[in-house]
């Protein structure tokens, strides 16, 4: 059912910019504050508007903090619109949409008693740590939580690792050439720790996320995965955002989800990646 | 610009399109704004002149694999590939969500062959709920059919007829390509095959590489160019067809304020749809209705139609 309650004034909004730094080679982390107290859970996501208005779409980026109406953003300048971004000094104003999408489920029935590992390969790990943060509210003395960041090399810095450290989690780091902690994937770094994950959080690009999906599948774990899609309008309209389901989904009727809508975040099982 | 003491409070923006009355001359393009449901979350669906909902097809379509959209100065390439849930799911639920609103909707329609867009039209033709079809000969992001239709006058002209004949009393209007040498060529064959209106431009073809990738920045290697970026292109062809045919036009193409809806309807276009920018300003077609409303006071036009091609 459509739901009316949610004026535009409520998602689009004003943001200052109060801090914008580089944290590694091309990686940003900017934090924003907004008149309002925010909303959100971990894996959703926010449109960014860029000052040049030759820049229509909004920029899609997971929230990787949230504290009260402040908001940390983590991202690659990747293209033009990215390194503009990463230009703008504090004090500078720009437009978001946000709260978007779908996020981690974390319902108790989901989360008690089990193993639980965070998977995050690159710019995946900033949706991890809002989630992260919230499942150290959430978890007790019989849960286990181990965090998995992968890195191409040592030169990223391992970007937010300590971040997840100060929270308390064992935090594993790979690098693909092994200059910084294991020497492999994700997925060798997780076997090698000998930690046995029965659910799973995984944010990254999409051929982790399939041997994300292949190792879950292989060993019988639930695993969540965020996707990234290139999208316009980021609520549901323009079926730029689509990726292939399993099952025939309502909305769509020829089995494509929309990443901004029912996503980002799907269970692993329901999503042909 | 006329003086302040022309400025006027009693406005009417009413326009008459092809035997129906419209309380404003503003809809949305096909294709930007769903069917509504997602929009009416931040838009008073009800403030729009007509609804203009997205390409549906006789039987569900898939659309083209991604990456579908990427952005482009001033714009945006799209090829989403028309995916849509089929006429059925389209009349049960789209239809019947639109019930609840008071806004006239016009239904854009497409297929693969004449016998697609005829089955379409036909479920259509004696629904209550539809006030106009526009036929969309003209995305240039399926394979097979659409866009052909639109760019061969003798199948624009053949496709026009077969809707025409099937549409009963709804008005049939054809949305039409800019890809073609001389639109205006065009728009005469849909007029002598029949139709009662046109729509124009729908996107201009274009491409995007990534250089360090190399590779398309989309999936379907071109996609459809939107956005402000094609707004001079669109006013100067709807002015093209509104001095070579009689129907009256629905004019489209980068518009995203009152100003450019204002430019569309002075170039010969009786009803403005406003597109892309939906997608980066959900309230844009809100805002410009209220923008022609000022725009009108400001300077002492007391009916629309009065500015209507009036270069």
């Amino acid at each position: 059912m459509v739901s009316y309650e949610m004026p535009m004034d409520k998602i689009r909004q004003k943001a200052i910019i109060t801090e914008n730094i580089s944290i590694a080679p091309g990686v940003y982390s900017m934090w924003l504050e907004t008149g309002t107290l925010q909303e959100a859970a971990p894996g959703q996501f926010l449109l960014l508007y860029l000052p040049d208005r030759s820049r229509l779409l909004g920029r899609p980026f997971c929230i990787a903090e949230l504290k009260e109406n402040r908001i940390r953003v983590v991202y690659r300048a990747a293209g033009a619109g990215t390194a503009e971004l990463s230009r703008l000094t504090p004090n500078k104003g720009v437009y978001i949409e946000a709260p978007l999408g779908h996020g981690y489920p974390l319902d108790e029935d989901i989360i008690k008693g089990r193993k639980i590992a965070l998977i995050g390969g690159g710019l995946g790990a900033p949706s991890l740590l809002f989630l992260a943060e919230e499942l150290k509210e959430k978890v007790t003395a019989e849960d286990s939580i181990r965090v998995v960041l992968g890195y191409r090399d040592g030169s990223m810095k391992r970007f937010l690792a300590d971040d997840f450290i100060s929270l308390g989690f064992e935090t594993v780091i790979s690098t693909d050439d092994g200059s910084e902690g294991i020497r492999g994937n994700v997925i060798d770094a997780l076997k090698e720790t000998g930690y046995s994950p029965d659910l799973i959080y995984a944010c990254g690009p999409m051929p982790m996320l399939s041997a994300v999906k292949k190792y879950a599948s292989d060993e019988g774990a639930a695993a969540y995965i965020s996707l990234e899609e290139h999208m316009a309008c980021g609520v549901g309209v323009c079926l730029g955002c689509v990726t292939k389901t399993v099952k025939e989904d309502p909305h769509s009727h020829v089995r494509n989800a929309r990443v901004c809508t029912e996503g980002p975040v799907f269970d692993a099982r329901d999503v042909e990646i | 610009m006329k003086d302040s003491k022309d400025r006027v409070t009693d406005i009417s923006t009413e326009v008459g399109f092809a035997g129906h009355v419209f309380r404003n001359p503003v809809t949305v393009a096909s294709g930007t704004f769903g069917s509504g449901i997602e929009y009416s979350r931040f838009v008073n669906l009800n403030a729009l002149g007509a609804l203009t909902t997205k390409g549906v097809s006789a039987v569900p379509w898939e659309g083209n694999p991604t990456p579908r959209v990427t952005e482009t100065p001033s714009g945006m390439l799209n090829a989403i590939g028309l995916q849509n849930p089929g006429i059925e799911v389209f009349i049960e639920r789209d239809l019947s969500f639109l019930e609840d609103y008071d806004v006239p909707v016009i239904v854009n329609v497409c297929g693969h062959s004449i016998e697609e867009y005829e089955a379409v039209v036909e479920r259509l033709a004696d629904d209550d709920r539809v006030a106009m079809l526009e036929i969309n000969v003209s995305c240039p992001n399926v394979s097979k059919g659409a866009i052909q239709f639109g760019t061969d006058p003798a199948l624009l002209s053949e496709v026009t007829k077969r809707c025409r004949a099937k549409a009963k009393d709804k008005p049939v209007i054809m949305k039409l390509t800019p890809n073609v040498t001389s639109i205006a060529d065009m728009a005469r064959a849909a007029e002598a095959a029949g139709a009662d209106g046109l729509s124009l431009i729908n996107t201009i073809t274009g491409m995007k590489i990534d250089i360090y990738k190399r590779r398309f920045a989309i999936a379907n290697k071109t996609g459809g160019l939107s956005g402000p970026a094609i707004h001079p292109v669109a006013v100067r062809m709807v002015y093209e067809v509104t001095h070579a045919v009689d129907i009256p036009v629905i004019g489209m193409g980068g518009i995203a304020s009152a100003e450019d809806a204002i430019e569309m309807m002075m170039a010969g276009a009786t009803m403005i749809a406003v597109g892309m920018i939906n997608f980066t300003r959900p309230d844009a077609v809100t805002d410009i209705i209220a923008g022609i409303g000022d725009f009108m006071k400001k300077t002492g036009v007391r009916d629309i139609k009065e500015i209507i091609g009036v270069l």
